[in-house]
């Protein structure tokens, strides 16, 4: 038998409260591309920081080719081949691609020949890139290119890559799937992190699962159906969300011909969108990231004020309005961002509650607070969303992801809005609580209200949209009905592969 | 080997508890420091903390705990709204001088005749002085974005220019024989910021301090203003999406500390200073930054802030004159009290754990 | 009146003077926050500086050797800074004005036995033929060594910036402290020497003050030139010759409205006393619409979570 690459021995690592790995033993063969399959928060980013010499285990060991391996730092890990691509990147948007690559590497060679290189590279795995173009300007998945190639320039014997498909349409995916077999056909090993059962069982040749902390199996995805690695790594079975037919009613929220400029040197600018949704309606918006989500989600909540005329709620011009008048008249919102937009951190849960509760829940009478009630308002949140935490007293900064975006979800859902716009409801959250909120915005709409759902997963939007529309580069594609799209249209929509082309096999 | 941990939440023990930590760490240092000057460090900090309450001569110092502690609350609850919002006016000191120069002014324009209503006309005049010399950061920050840290600032050297432009110009008094300085108000009745109750030190600036305090105390917990003045300062992006107006909100916290700072330089110029000179301003405006951080930017800690920071004006005088203490002694025994503070409001989100070497 | 007092060539010599400590100081606080870190105690490590160099240039005789004190006092107290921010997770902007007030607290008890002394003089440099040129002898050659060195020190800080690996790193944890530490860099230790890099600049700067500009010590005679300074790394746009070019003019506007001072025109002293700082205000109005260039983190501090 062959020795595996790297070898991982009961690695441990406890964090206050919480063991975020606990004994997990795998190995991952010479040029195999092997998956590390968890819901959030199942301890796979530990473990790869481990690997990685961001974080030192509490005990275990690893061996590289039979060798201890113990990376003090990410240079040591770096120096002897292991190389990650990471899910939020580590980009300096004010900084040139060259100079972002020179970052990643031991000895850069001068500047000159770097990007010569980086051309070389880049066009070999087709992921063209200049090399002198400022990083804050590139698309996600020009972005990812970036690191891709930083990773490869060192030239890896293992490549780390942590959720490297959530920021890709389908088509760039596809292409991206090409370049891993490429370098998996060189002998490179690829450790990919995932909780996309599809993407893995195209991709991958191994699949290990996490679940709390724990290996709790490992498979060969290509033989396993996607049903049977889902319960694996959740669990138990899940439910899927129930969606009754639905009448729509009339139109509720109207967007015409609105146009926002960039409120940043690195945000994206809204072109001349058009968008209506009915009551009873879930319209899902799919899209990269970065093209332009959060500038609506802006425009819709009253964050960024437009002309009266280009954003309209059953007829009236609202464009003007800011947030608190907005809520006065049943549109309602909640962003992506949990700490530090949706939430305050470290304020208390009823601190938070009277953050978007104070207009329809009554929770202020002439500048006066009513801090009873606004406590028994996010009692009732926490009830209702069966929010795990000790009480409405503890700081936002204390729950977990899903829990806290329950808490944020279940916060609007509760005021009862004429129009609910939310942007990643389920980024980050474990699977029960995302099939929870997936199945509340579903309940909100049989009840007669109009759901605008930003989202980058697809599945996502497949699964609760009646319509579906895309935003690329701060144009909104025009919306369709979502049953019967297919992948590709569904990619296409989202800009294609975005002048990627396959690698050059 | 020595780690932080975050701790899920702030802790509420550790926020009320390093006040007295810092203050407990700074007369441990300043006993070295006063050691190191030659001074016996036990007597003096026994001179600083215990002599003007306790001591042989209580009777006179207690009141001036009153007088010296008065602006410096003023002048720290104004900027505690500012700075929890993350709106940092520094330039307290000169709104204070401005305070104290509309004021005086305006009450001068009257001399000599004598009227109840002047008083009130001053107290006006000086809220109005204030407020105008924060309103040049308030405006060109939300107008232009300019940093109002330096422009507050800028703006303390442009009015201490102004005082001593005043002072030996358009205020000096004409009965002064030639020296600088305005005529002294305390001669004058209705301009006179007096003792209310004689030998308490209970002039109007401190029922100002205390009003402040209560109303400080009200708007942060049971209104909506001071709620989204936290927030701001919280998760700015939060606020902005709870709907909260930026720019209204630096309007409203700069000018309230400006209008407070002036009152703090009206009732100083009206009482116990009683009239405008060169050297009118002693640093109230700076002390104040250090009060409001020591009462955690907490109303009613503020309050005791002041009377501490109070406390160490008049017993380093005590100790100038009894230990021959350098006044700048005090200067840095201030200074440090400010520096352990934040480094133990470490506490307050950190906690320290004690790891053994790590086993990689 | 007499304008015809003011020398030109004289008044071009001055400035440079006037202008150095201002460079020195927002040289080094731009290095500071091209890191990331925003450090308001320029004014309290400038008046340490200040007293500290006196002190030493004054019992050891020797200028030099006082310089090096105020260096070595500025990186000192920067070092609380540190710690205070870096360490201990305290607020910027707090810990920035607790050094001022405990710099000019300290400055002021240090520099009890020396008010009126003389300390000794720095001679100017002398270059034969060079130095006695007419116009161009004392506007470029006829000055002290420290201001050559304060625009040497401008040119090395731009070319790091520019060229170098760790000139890039550094701007790299500035950008986004979180990507640098996962790249595996040291973010606490580079804002740690980049801190203390702008404390022993700021402490030369002040000095230049005590030693050179004025020379000798009295208290609280920064007057506000550190904070001048940070508006001028504003100014720069964080860039090293904008922050000669903004010394100059800022050196300019003092040496001028101390030259109308002498000179008596009708505008009452104080009012031109006020020039330098309310210009600083139109300047940053002018200036603060652009912010694109400054650094990502700048002002936020960076703690490893897991």
């Amino acid at each position: 038998m062959t020795v595996p690459l790297l070898s991982l021995q009961g690695l441990t690592k406890a964090y206050p409260g919480v063991v975020a790995n606990d004994t997990v033993s795998f190995d991952i063969g010479e040029g195999q591309v092997h998956a590390l399959l968890g819901e959030n928060g199942a301890g796979k980013s530990t473990l790869v920081k481990m690997i990685y010499g961001l974080v030192k285990p509490d005990s275990g060991q690893m061996l590289l080719r039979g060798e201890p391996f113990a990376p003090a730092e990410p240079r040591a890990a770096r120096a002897d081949g292991i190389a990650m691509v990471f899910q939020h990147f580590s980009l300096f948007d004010a900084l040139n691609v060259a100079e972002n690559i020179a970052l990643g590497m031991e000895k850069p060679p001068e500047l000159r020949d770097l990007a010569a290189r980086i051309r070389e590279v880049s066009e070999t795995y087709g992921l063209p890139l200049d090399p002198f173009r400022t990083v804050g300007d590139l698309s996600a998945g020009e972005r990812q290119r970036v690191e891709i190639i930083r990773c490869l320039l060192q030239e890896p014997k293992l490549l780390i890559m942590d959720e490297p498909t959530s920021v890709l349409t389908p088509q760039e995916v596809e292409i991206l799937f090409k370049t891993l077999q490429k370098l998996q056909s060189e002998g490179t090993s690829i450790l990919y992190i995932s909780h996309k059962l599809e993407e893995i069982r195209t991709l991958c040749d191994h699949a290990t699962i996490l679940r709390l902390g724990k290996n709790v199996g490992e498979c060969t995805p290509a033989g396993t159906s996607a049903r049977d690695m889902a319960e694996m790594m959740v669990g138990s079975t899940l439910l899927t969300p129930q969606r009754g037919s639905r009448e729509f009613g009339n139109v509720a929220m109207d967007i015409t011909g609105l146009s926002v400029p960039a409120p940043s040197a690195f945000g994206t600018a809204l072109k001349n969108l058009h968008l209506k949704v009915r009551k009873g309606e879930i319209l899902g918006i799919g899209g990269v990231a970065g093209n332009g989500q959060d500038e609506l989600l802006g425009v819709l909540s009253g964050e960024v004020l437009t002309d009266a005329d280009a954003v309209k709620l059953h007829g009236q011009p609202i464009g003007r309005l800011g947030p608190a008048a907005r809520r006065k008249l049943g549109v309602l919102a909640a962003p992506e961002e949990r700490l530090g937009h949706a939430a305050a951190p470290d304020m208390s849960l009823t601190e938070n509650a009277m953050l978007t509760g104070s207009v329809r829940e009554g929770l202020e009478k002439n500048g006066f607070l009513d801090w009873a009630a606004t406590k028994e308002f996010a009692e009732r949140i926490i009830k209702a969303f069966d929010v795990r935490t000790p009480g409405p007293g503890n700081a936002a900064r204390s729950l977990s992801g899903g829990n806290l975006q329950k808490f944020v979800i279940g916060r609007e859902v509760l005021q009862d809005p004429e129009v609910l716009v939310v942007n990643q409801p389920t980024w980050g959250v474990d699977a029960a609580a995302a099939a929870a909120i997936r199945q509340s915005l579903l309940d909100l709409a049989a009840k007669g209200a109009a759901v605008i759902c930003i989202s980058q997963d697809l599945d996502e939007l497949m699964e609760i949209s009646d319509s579906f529309a895309a935003l690329n580069e701060g144009r909104l594609s025009a919306p369709r009905e979502a049953a019967g799209l297919t992948v590709d249209e569904i990619g296409l929509m989202m800009g294609g592969a975005h002048g990627m082309e396959v690698a050059h096999v | 080997m020595i780690r932080l941990e975050k701790r899920p939440q702030p802790s509420r023990a550790w926020s009320m508890a390093t006040p007295l930590v810092a203050v407990l760490a700074t007369m441990l240092f300043g006993g070295l420091l006063f050691a190191a000057l030659g001074k016996p460090p036990v007597e003096a900090i026994r001179i600083i903390f215990w002599e003007p309450l306790f001591g042989e001569f209580a009777f006179y110092y207690r009141p001036q705990l009153l007088v010296k502690g008065a602006p410096l609350v003023l002048i720290a609850i104004g900027l505690s709204l500012g700075f929890r919002a993350g709106i940092w006016n520094i330039g307290a000191e000169g709104q204070y001088i401005m305070g104290a120069i509309f004021g005086a002014g305006a009450g001068l324009a009257f001399y000599p005749s004598e009227s109840f209503l002047i008083f009130p006309f001053m107290v006006i005049a000086g809220a109005f002085g204030g407020w105008i010399w924060a309103m040049i950061p308030a405006v060109l920050k939300t107008r232009f974005g300019t940093n109002e840290i330096l422009v507050s600032l800028m703006l303390v050297y442009v009015a201490e220019q102004f005082l001593a432009s005043v002072s030996l110009g358009l205020l000096k008094n004409p009965e002064g024989f030639g020296f600088p300085g305005s005529r002294n108000l305390q001669a004058w009745d209705s301009a006179h910021n007096a003792e209310l109750i004689t030998g308490t030190g209970m002039h109007w600036g401190v029922v100002a301090a205390l009003i402040a305090v209560i109303f400080a105390y009200v708007l942060l917990n049971r209104h909506m203003t001071g709620y989204h003045i936290r927030l701001t300062g919280e998760a700015p992006r939060a606020a902005k999406f709870a709907g909260v107006n930026p720019a209204r909100l630096v309007l409203f916290c700069l000018g309230t500390s400006g209008a407070l700072a002036g009152l703090a330089g009206m009732f100083e110029v009206s009482g116990p200073s009683g009239q405008i000179s060169i050297d009118f301003n002693v640093g109230y405006g700076f002390t104040a930054i250090i009060v409001a951080f020591l009462g955690r930017l907490h109303p009613v800690g503020i309050l005791l802030a002041g009377g501490l920071m109070a406390l160490t004006y008049i017993g380093g005088d005590i100790a100038q004159s009894n230990l021959q203490l350098p006044a700048a002694a005090i200067q840095v025994f201030q200074g440090m009290l400010l520096f352990f503070l934040l480094a133990f409001d470490l506490l307050t989100n950190f906690r320290i754990a004690l790891s053994k070497p790590e086993v990689a | 009146m007499d304008l015809s007092a003011i020398n030109p060539v004289l008044l071009i010599a001055s400035l440079m003077v006037a202008a150095t400590p201002l460079l020195l100081a927002a040289i080094g606080e731009l290095v500071v926050e091209k890191s990331g870190v925003l450090n308001l105690g320029v004014e309290g490590m400038m008046i340490v500086g200040a007293i500290a160099g006196f002190a030493v240039a004054v019992e050891s005789g020797s200028p030099l050797l006082g310089f090096i004190a105020a260096a070595v006092a500025g990186a000192a107290l920067s070092v609380l800074f540190a710690i205070l921010t870096q360490f201990a997770q305290a607020n910027q902007v707090a810990s920035g004005l607790s050094l001022t007030l405990f710099g000019l607290g300290l400055s002021a008890l240090m520099g009890q036995s020396y008010v009126g002394v003389k300390p000794p003089r720095m001679g100017d440099i002398h270059i034969p033929v060079l130095s006695d040129l007419p116009v161009v002898g004392p506007i470029l050659f006829g000055h002290d060594i420290i201001l050559y060195f304060g625009i040497a020190l401008t040119a090395a800080v731009w070319w790091v910036l520019k060229y170098s690996r760790i000139g890039l790193v550094l701007r790299a944890v500035g950008e986004n402290h979180d990507a640098a530490h996962a790249l595996g860099y040291k973010v606490l230790k580079i804002r740690l020497m980049a801190i203390m890099f702008g404390g022993a600049c700021a402490g030369l700067g002040g000095a230049y003050i005590s030693l050179i500009r004025v020379p000798q010590w009295t208290e609280g005679m920064t007057a506000g030139i550190g904070w001048i300074a940070l508006a001028l790394v504003v100014f720069s746009s964080w860039r090293p010759w904008r922050a000669l070019l903004g010394a100059y003019l800022f050196g300019g506007v003092t040496v001028v409205q101390l030259n109308l001072q002498a000179a008596g025109v009708a505008i009452p002293v104080e009012y031109l006393a006020m020039s330098p700082y309310l210009i600083t205000i139109i300047v940053l109005v002018i200036l603060s619409a652009d912010k694109s260039s400054a650094p990502a983190s700048l002002g936020r501090n960076f703690h490893a979570s897991r």
